[in-house]
């Protein structure tokens, strides 16, 4: 073999490269975090959409909030169910799920999400 | 093979590959398959795969330099040598294969033949072509922050790389359409970068007549299922979302050996998978290969030595020699005999003969 213990050095790196996920993840937790409901958001049952959207495009609905509000002034949603809301992340959304940490911070620190609400948004006061 | 069959006979195979995972989760509900064993199954494929093609051409002999000399080679002190583009050690030579593997510096070099008809006079001329490996470059190097971004759903506490990367590729905040609803999460550069380089190389065969000829289906089966895996990607990520904090934890899941699968992902997830896992099975069979066979380019990575250092041919068999000094040994009495000169005259016979009893009794 010419020049084998280059190429071989050179293979073992390459490969080390591409393994170091498995090496990285290594006796770490897989779980995914849940978030956690407080009673209010429980007793409420019903988000302003169904479950699975709020999971994956709560982002998307509140931008929508964002834009229509701050561009248009229109401060009511009216949700599939009929029932009417007041767009507002502070007084609408934190109201009832007012665990942040438990509730936002939990999923997007996992998924290494850092989203820019609190920079113009008053982050909330937890009571611990 | 006319490129309208190699055309549809890749994209034939890429929608088979598309619609096997979507009709297997959506319908036979086989998200274990599709989720875990395939993946698994197509990494060993990749990893054995590219041991085996790199074991296999390092044991091709290379018993002499070829090195592309594409500047002065070093001689005398007074001529002025490149010692990148013709190097003389292997620091010139390392050098030489950063710019290849970073830059793709051949590629660069990429010209275009054209004939001209000058003055009533056809001419040859040779055009400046860059467009190659403009889409070159930003093909590679979008897929490549875009396999790093992805580190984020296989990597549990993401590395702070991902995070700058990921905030420099999104820094535009732009949305996906300028309707409200659409405007989150933001485009990443690099998203848009790869769909349009890799359309870019994808219209380039089929529009310049030579490329079209000597296009093969293993040409743009590659091409497709990467456009596949990019659009699903933007699908997923744009349009059809999927609950990420599951795919997280199937993906670690996966690299953490201890398989799950979590409930509640969809359909989508599983296409995008699945394209990624043919594509990695397909890689050591196929001209992927290449970002393993860069680094082996004997053009580019061995330095030009040739005058200097001595490379004997190992597989040379023993040559059977008579020297000069052999004959004259062998045919010398005839020589004297027929008058033709000898470099070593014979030597009277009694004085050796009595030089060596004088040195036995000594």
């Amino acid at each position: 073999m010419y020049d084998g213990g280059k190429i071989i050095t050179g293979l073992i790196i390459g490969i080390g490269l591409l393994m170091a996920p498995f090496f990285y993840n290594a006796g770490k937790a897989a779980k995914a975090p849940e978030p956690e409901l407080t009673a209010k958001a429980k007793e409420a049952k019903q988000c302003v959409m169904e479950k699975a959207y709020m999971t994956s495009s709560h982002f998307s609905l509140l931008d929508d909030w964002r834009n229509t509000v701050v561009r248009d002034g229109e401060r009511y949603y009216t949700a599939k169910s009929g029932k009417v809301f007041y767009k507002s992340l502070q007084m609408t959304c934190l109201d009832c799920h007012s665990n942040k940490s438990k509730f936002c911070d939990q999923c997007h620190d996992y998924v290494g999400v850092d989203p820019y609400c609190w920079d113009c948004h008053i982050e909330p006061k937890e009571k611990k | 093979m006319n490129f309208i069959v190699s055309i549809l006979f890749s994209g034939f195979a890429v929608v088979l590959i598309v619609l096997i995972p979507w009709v297997g989760v959506w319908a036979a509900d086989l998200r274990f398959l599709f989720g875990i064993i395939i993946p698994y199954a197509a990494m060993a494929i990749f990893f054995t795969g590219i041991i085996v093609r790199v074991i296999d051409w390092a044991r091709s002999p290379v018993p002499f330099r070829i090195p592309t000399t594409a500047g002065q080679q070093w001689s005398f002190p007074w001529i002025k040598s490149n010692p990148v583009d013709n190097p003389k050690g292997w620091g010139g030579a390392v050098v030489r294969m950063l710019f290849e593997v970073l830059l793709f510096r051949s590629l660069f070099r990429n010209t275009r033949l054209e004939y001209r008809t000058t003055d009533g006079g056809p001419k040859i001329d040779y055009e400046w072509e860059k467009w190659l490996w403009l889409a070159a470059l930003a093909f590679h190097w979008a897929f490549l922050v875009i396999f790093l971004r992805h580190f984020r759903f296989f990597v549990q506490s993401v590395p702070s790389f991902v995070t700058i990367l990921e905030s420099l590729d999104g820094f535009l905040q732009m949305g996906v359409l300028p309707l409200t609803g659409w405007g989150l999460p933001g485009v990443y550069i690099t998203d848009l970068l790869l769909l349009a380089a890799v359309t870019y190389l994808f219209l380039r065969r089929i529009y310049i007549s030579q490329i079209r000829y000597i296009s093969l289906p293993a040409d743009y089966f590659p091409l497709f299922l990467i456009l596949a895996l990019g659009l699903t990607g933007v699908l997923m990520r744009y349009f059809i979302r999927v609950d990420i904090t599951a795919v997280k934890e199937l993906a670690v899941g996966l690299f953490k050996l201890s398989p799950v699968v979590p409930e509640g992902i969809g359909v989508i997830f599983f296409i995008h998978l699945f394209i990624f896992s043919v594509l990695i099975a397909y890689f050591p069979f196929s001209k992927l290969m290449h970002f393993a066979g860069v680094f082996l380019s004997p053009t580019r990575n061995l330095s030009n030595n040739n005058r200097f250092v001595r490379h004997v041919n190992p597989w040379n068999y023993p040559v059977a020699t008579h020297t000069y000094e052999e004959y004259e040994d062998e045919f010398r009495e005839h020589m004297i005999e027929v008058g033709l000169p000898v470099e070593k005259g014979i030597e009277p016979k009694g004085a050796e003969a009595e030089a060596s009893e004088e040195a036995q009794k000594e």
